[in-house]
């Protein structure tokens, strides 16, 4: 498949290591896929929120999510959203019954050149959701150069045509000190068609609204021990 | 032959052609006909089944204008401005009606005329009669005194006085008629003469603008329907720029040739005369449809109607950027709102109160709510998120026990941390329902999962967990 991404400029998560793995950043204009790991989902959907923000330039986003998902995973919290750095007067939030749905409404969504960035929030494994339906969905964040952000809970990660892949839980925000509670994640990059692999432990900077470097409790900078790498390999 | 009880006797109140041939007519006491025609066949009359059918005609009669009203107990009256030429003519369409009813066993009495009350008396008394406007005083001077629709009292008065006829009535001078029945009882003379004319009350509200198509061959495939209705919505939205205005509500009504019909409607946040935003949005409601549009032996006649209109200025051709991405946006949650229903298309608005449940409002992105809330950040600069990012249906019962671990969905997870409380006192003044004051703490286990749990101020505490921090 014609790779056209590439043409357009990096937008920086913030956290330099990443970054350098994605020669400058994440893309707009293409898919990025953000799997939960088992019990991790509210921490993935921080994750996810944030690479929507960097992507976004701006402009407002849609999020598509499933109306069972608030049973059990609860429902987006503005105020939080707020906390969090993301104005929840730029969210748009449409639910839906099922996977299928979530995806003709991405499918039209992403020809809307305005928004900032779409997230489809999908509970499971729908067969629907196959290589074609992410093909798809390239094709049409390809259009207006709107990225698509495809949030996944309790799946295994699975072929597709995404620029890159992220599997994310949380860590532990630093202890002691003021900065404890801060959104802190394990991130995975398991697929990144810019670049290397890798896999890292970094905070989310509610104040800067860009992903950074955990704090310690002694000021210090710390990331992931190096052999965590192989961990998740 | 139908009988009623008046004031204890039963009468006869209606009675068909064979019936009326043998001088049996409206008003006699049926012991008194049966005294004539021994072998009368008698039904009780039925007020009730009478409305019913009635109020179904009236429906049918939507298919030949959208304001349709019921003159009970037995008539109808249809504004059919606008909407003779979808059938030809006057005459066609008058022909229709009465044809199409007549058909179905129904005895029909129908007029056209330039005011309701015209029409009315015409039809009962001159059927099939299509008035010219203006020429409403020659036609009905001749009708009698009843066709007025005046209370027995007045039409009794007139009789005694010799005024048989409304053309007597109207010859008599304005101030003898008025001092003696009132102003109303004059009015009413002047609007069956055409010359004063009073609004009907159809059964459903008017809309703004309305176009409509009717096709001599049925359509039934999806993209004719398509097209029909870009080119109904072409010419709505061209009558729309000649006021003005832009509509925030769509109805599409499908009349099929069996007489089933079938009401559509679409909305919009913002004002919209565009005609391919207009079929864009359809095309997207029909495709949602549970049950879907079905055209049987298809649709001889589409309508589209325009409500909720709006003052619309002529746009300028150059938009700034941010008009436009704004415009794009409306349109983008009309389509999903159209497809996916409104109430799942969703705009989130603060609300001013400490209570976390009710500090903001989910409304549907097409319903316009200001507000002069404003979000608040709680934390201060550099501190982490004090709200969690996720917040449950419902707070669910957990339980937190020495040394600090808490029990959620049956798992029990070490805690390394926490913080609180943050008390947030319910707000007592709303009596909905009685709260007491809540102890909020932030806590963090050692997976590094952030929990936002509380307990109310009671004896022993009970916690819950309301919400899940990223």
């Amino acid at each position: 498949m014609l790779d056209k991404s590439h043409d357009r400029p990096a937008l920086a998560l913030g956290f330099a290591p990443a970054d350098a793995e994605l020669k400058g950043g994440v893309r707009r204009g293409s898919l990025h896929e953000v799997y939960a790991r088992p019990g991790h989902e509210v921490s993935a959907a921080g994750f996810a929120a944030g690479l929507a923000l960097r992507l976004s330039e701006g402009k407002p986003l849609l999020w598509i999510g499933q109306s069972f998902a608030t049973q059990e995973h609860g429902g987006l919290c503005p105020t939080g959203l707020f906390e969090f750095g993301l104005d929840p007067s730029k969210l748009i939030l449409l639910a839906v019954a099922h996977a299928e749905d979530a995806l003709r409404a991405a499918g039209d969504a992403l020809t809307c050149g305005a928004l900032g960035a779409v997230i489809i929030e999908v509970i499971g494994q729908p067969k629907i959701l196959d290589l074609t339906a992410s093909r798809r969905l390239v094709l049409a964040c390809e259009k207006q150069g709107v990225p698509a952000l495809l949030l996944r809970f309790g799946a295994a990660p699975q072929t597709s045509a995404s620029e890159t892949r992220w599997l994310v839980k949380a860590a532990s925000s630093s202890f002691a000190g003021e900065n404890w509670g801060q959104p802190v994640f394990d991130v995975s990059l398991v697929r990144n068609r810019s670049g290397r692999l890798g896999q890292w432990v970094f905070a989310w900077s509610c104040d800067d609204g860009r992903f950074a470097e955990r704090k310690t409790p002694s000021g210090a900078l710390v990331s992931a021990p190096p052999d965590r790498q192989a961990e998740a390999a | 032959m139908v009988a009623e009880k008046v004031q204890n006797a039963l009468r006869l109140s209606a009675v068909d052609e064979v019936a009326s041939r043998l001088r049996l007519h409206v008003g006699q006491p049926l012991a008194n006909a049966r005294a004539m025609v021994p072998e009368l066949d008698v039904v009780p009359s039925s007020p009730h089944a009478d409305a019913a059918l009635l109020t179904q005609l009236a429906e049918w009669c939507d298919r030949f204008t959208p304001v349709v009203a019921l003159d009970a107990p037995d008539g109808l009256i249809l504004d059919i401005a606008g909407s003779a030429h979808l059938f030809g003519d006057e005459e066609a369409l008058l022909a229709r009606i009465s044809d199409t009813l007549k058909a179905s066993g129904l005895g029909v009495q129908a007029a056209i005329a330039g005011t309701a009350l015209a029409a009315r008396a015409l039809a009962r008394h001159r059927d099939g009669m299509i008035v010219c406007e203006g020429e409403e005083r020659a036609a009905v001077s001749p009708l009698p005194v009843d066709a007025l629709k005046l209370d027995p009292v007045t039409t009794h008065a007139f009789r005694r006085a010799g005024l048989k006829t409304i053309g007597q009535v109207a010859s008599r001078k304005r101030s003898e008629i008025v001092s003696r029945f009132g102003a109303a009882t004059h009015a009413r003379i002047d609007e069956a003469l055409g010359e004063r004319e009073t609004p009907i009350s159809p059964r459903a509200p008017e809309p703004d603008y309305w176009k409509a198509k009717s096709f001599a061959e049925p359509v039934a495939t999806q993209d004719v329907i398509q097209a029909a209705l870009r080119e109904i919505g072409a010419e709505l939205c061209d009558l729309m720029v000649q006021e003005g205005a832009g509509a925030r509500r769509l109805e599409a009504t499908f009349f099929r040739a069996d007489g089933a019909l079938r009401r559509i409607a679409v909305e919009a946040g913002a004002p919209v005369r565009d005609a391919a935003m207009i079929e864009r949005l359809f095309r997207e409601r029909l495709a949602s449809l549970a049950d879907p549009l079905d055209p049987g032996f298809g649709f001889d006649l589409i309508r589209l109607a325009a409500s909720r209109v709006e003052r619309m200025e002529v746009q300028a051709t150059s938009l700034d950027a941010k008009a436009r991405e704004e415009a794009e946006i409306n349109f983008l949650t009309d389509r999903l709102a159209a497809r996916f229903g409104r109430d799942n298309v969703l705009k989130i608005y603060p609300q001013d109160t400490h209570v976390p449940e009710r500090a903001f409002l989910l409304l549907p992105s097409q319903q316009a709510h200001h507000t002069k809330a404003q979000w608040r950040a709680i934390r201060v600069t550099r501190e982490a998120p004090r709200r969690p990012l996720r917040l449950l249906a419902r707070p669910e019962a957990i339980a937190v026990e020495e040394p600090l671990r808490l029990q959620w969905r049956r798992a029990w997870r070490t805690l390394r941390h926490w913080e609180g409380p943050e008390r947030i006192a319910m707000e007592w003044w709303r009596l909905d329902e009685v709260q007491t004051p809540r102890d909020y703490y932030r806590a963090e286990d050692d997976e590094g999962h952030r929990y936002w749990i509380y307990h109310e101020l009671a004896q022993p505490p009970q916690w819950f967990m309301q919400g899940v921090f990223a």
